[in-house]
């Protein structure tokens, strides 16, 4: 789960991390408040879950509330297209504005997974501010990475190395070693996927804060996380993705217009490709999940069928928890229902396929059922 | 022969009197496997198959001699399972519980790792050495005894490639489902490790995807020590960077994970890979 960087502030705020002094506006005037109240000079940022927000317009300087004012009222209720916000872009609802800063120093930190190692690590950088891909690229050597044992945490000398890295002595050293501490402590209590501060600046007083804020949550935490789940914001994602999540699907929107359902990610991805190397183009990922019941088949079934860009649907299920007799019945229930006009494609194997196949032969419906993957692949490409 | 499990394995279910750990120990022993008991805490002192249900993993491995378990724990409650297992002494642990949090799992596998035992998964199909064991999910009858060794992160995906298999005459030795999460137990490289030592495994296929490092690792143990030939399928070449595609793993994060150098690197470490999934069967059928 995403939050917006106003909402990751408040948490940093929580644990002790040192943020700008911000509010958050949805109206222009709000924002010519907020700079009256903070001003002078104050920075007015988009919120919206993308990153790329600076360098497509999205956070801009305002040194008068009237500034403020004018730039808030060209972000909000516009879409702001960024490098990954895909054509469309996202419609800014809200702004953060904030009192500006002098900048001596730019600094990079984050606290994320370690997957070769099942750690978490520290990351951090003195050459905050750009994009840390290509710093880890092109000078690997200005990136320390500390991992932390997820017993003990990162502990005061790990995070005094990594403050060290950054070039801090003395009083700072210690300040700044307290910052990464409850940077990894929130990421570690807050059950994060990644908890970035880029940049982490070092004002001209010689003040460090984090300038910008990205939280990511891992869905699978949520549960033991209630005061967190009030921070999702739906108008940021795909409607049919959130549709899908409620179902407990793993949905995806692609860009092209043959609609697919599988059971597994792997065997999604694959049954992806071999739709690619046939000549179409897939217009989602659907991972139904090894679990699934006919419910959970009819509610993925629908979600397909409500993209209008479908022209056909391939189902491929191999049978293991997931027992074709129950796809079947869902794939039925759910056809019946929305009433298709497009062609559906079932390849079943595995547990159950028998049954499987023979509620389809006798549902009525025109199913076109593939006994191989390669059956499979060659019917999508006939009915392009 | 097969690794991690043979015919003697005494099979401990975790989970037993839940729909799934009820629906596949049936399947388990269906298949032949010995399972001896199963563990549902508050329900010890019934009976599940026929089988005893224990309250604790240590009083059932006390009294029916279990030394390998199987997991189909909610996610919640998993991560206890694992450890419980481990601290009873159970040397093998293969969870197949999916949507365990990656914080669970980072302080699950040293703990067990402390205790001596192996964990295979979580969010994995589990294992089988068809005819003699299975703790896992597979089907049965994709299944058949022989020599072709078989590794992968995902479920369904290998039930694919197995099926192939069996098609061309070709039975497995073990198929080993590392699972899909982040944090896992076992590794590609750790099951390779084993499938080298095993002499009733003659070539091996390791299904991978796009995303992470673990092929490479593999990969580079294969150049530097493997004795038999590795055949290789990886799924997710066409898909978007940047999204995940269902497995916490598979996301292509940036430039340097890209599928065609994963594949590129798996080729110069001597693995024939399979563009075409549909034709991994008939791939190794020409190389045994």
């Amino acid at each position: 789960m995403n939050i917006h960087e106003y909402q990751a502030k408040e948490l940093f705020r929580a644990y002790g991390i040192p943020v700008p002094e911000g509010r958050v506006a949805e109206h222009a005037s709000e924002a010519a408040a907020a700079s009256r109240e903070l001003g002078p000079d104050v920075v007015v940022k988009a919120q919206i879950h993308a990153g790329g927000r600076g360098k497509a317009g999205g956070v801009k300087p305002a040194a008068t509330p009237e500034d403020a004012e004018r730039i808030a009222a060209s972000l909000l209720g516009r879409a702001l297209i960024t490098g990954q916000t895909g054509p469309e872009g996202r419609i800014v609802r809200a702004v953060l504005v904030e009192r500006g800063q002098k900048i001596a120093r730019e600094l990079y930190a984050a606290v994320t997974l370690d997957r070769a190692a099942g750690r978490p690590v520290l990351m951090a950088s003195p050459d905050g501010g750009m994009d840390i891909e290509a710093v880890a690229a092109n000078t690997p050597e200005r990136i320390i990475r500390v991992m932390a044992d997820p017993l003990y945490g990162l502990t005061d000398f790990e995070a005094r190395r990594a403050a060290a890295f950054l070039g801090f002595t003395g009083r700072d050293l210690h300040t700044c070693a307290r910052l990464l501490k409850n940077l990894f402590r929130l990421y570690v209590e807050k059950e994060a996927s990644l908890a970035e501060i880029n940049p982490l600046i070092v004002t001209e007083n010689g003040d460090i804060l984090a300038l910008d804020a990205k939280l990511n949550f891992e869905d699978n935490a949520l549960f033991r996380h209630p005061e967190l789940t009030g921070l999702a914001d739906a108008d940021e994602r795909d409607p049919l993705e959130l549709e899908a999540e409620r179902h407990g699907l793993n949905y995806i929107r692609l860009d092209g217009n043959v609609g697919v359902m599988v059971n597994g990610a792997g065997l999604a991805m694959a049954t992806m490709d071999l739709i690619k190397q046939a000549g179409g183009e897939p217009a989602n990922f659907l991972d139904v999940g090894g679990g699934a019941g006919a419910a959970k088949i009819a509610a993925g079934f629908r979600i397909i069928l409500s993209d209008p860009r479908v022209r056909a649907i391939l189902v491929n299920i191999f049978g293991g928890i997931l027992r074709c007799d129950l796809l079947a019945e869902g794939v039925v229930t759910a056809a019946k229902e929305a009433g298709v006009s497009v062609p559906i494609i079932v390849r079943m194997q595995g547990t159950n396929a028998e049954a499987g196949r023979r509620i389809l032969a006798e549902s009525g419906l025109a199913f076109t059922v593939a006994e191989t993957l390669k059956d499979a692949a060659r019917l999508v490409s006939e009915v392009r | 022969m097969s690794i991690y499990v043979n015919a003697e394995t005494r099979v401990l279910v975790q989970g037993i009197t839940g729909s799934e750990g009820m629906f596949h120990t049936g399947e388990m022993l269906a298949c032949g496997t010995r399972v001896v008991a199963g563990v549902t805490p508050g329900k010890g002192g019934g009976t599940a198959h026929g089988l005893p249900v224990y309250d604790s993993v240590r009083e059932a491995r006390e009294n029916t001699g279990a030394n390998a378990s199987i997991i189909f724990v909610p996610a919640a409650m998993a991560a206890d399972a694992a450890m419980e297992a481990a601290d009873a002494g159970i040397p093998l642990i293969v969870c197949i519980t999916e949507g365990i949090p990656v914080r669970d799992m980072t302080r699950v596998i040293p703990y067990v790792r402390s205790r001596g035992s192996l964990l295979i998964g979580p969010n994995c199909p589990g294992l089988i050495s068809p005819g003699q064991a299975k703790l896992g999910i597979m089907p049965n009858r994709i299944h058949r005894p022989g020599r072709i060794g078989v590794v992968s992160r995902s479920g369904t995906l290998t039930y694919e490639v197995v099926d192939q298999l069996t098609r061309e005459g070709l039975g497995q030795s073990s198929c080993v489902g590392i699972g899909g999460d982040p944090v896992i137990g076992q590794s590609f490289a750790d099951v390779m490790k084993r499938f080298n030592d095993d002499p009733g495994t003659d070539l091996v296929v390791m299904i991978g995807e796009i995303g992470g490092s673990a092929e490479q690792e593999a990969a580079a143990f294969v150049r530097d020590h493997f004795r038999k030939p590795v055949v290789s399928f990886i799924a997710g070449r066409t898909a978007p960077p940047g999204r995940r595609m269902g497995h916490a793993g598979a996301i292509v994060s940036g430039r340097s994970d890209t599928t065609e150098e994963k594949l590129a690197f798996l080729r110069a470490c001597g693995i024939t890979c399979v563009d075409d999934l549909a034709a991994v069967g008939s791939v190794v059928k020409k190389m045994v």
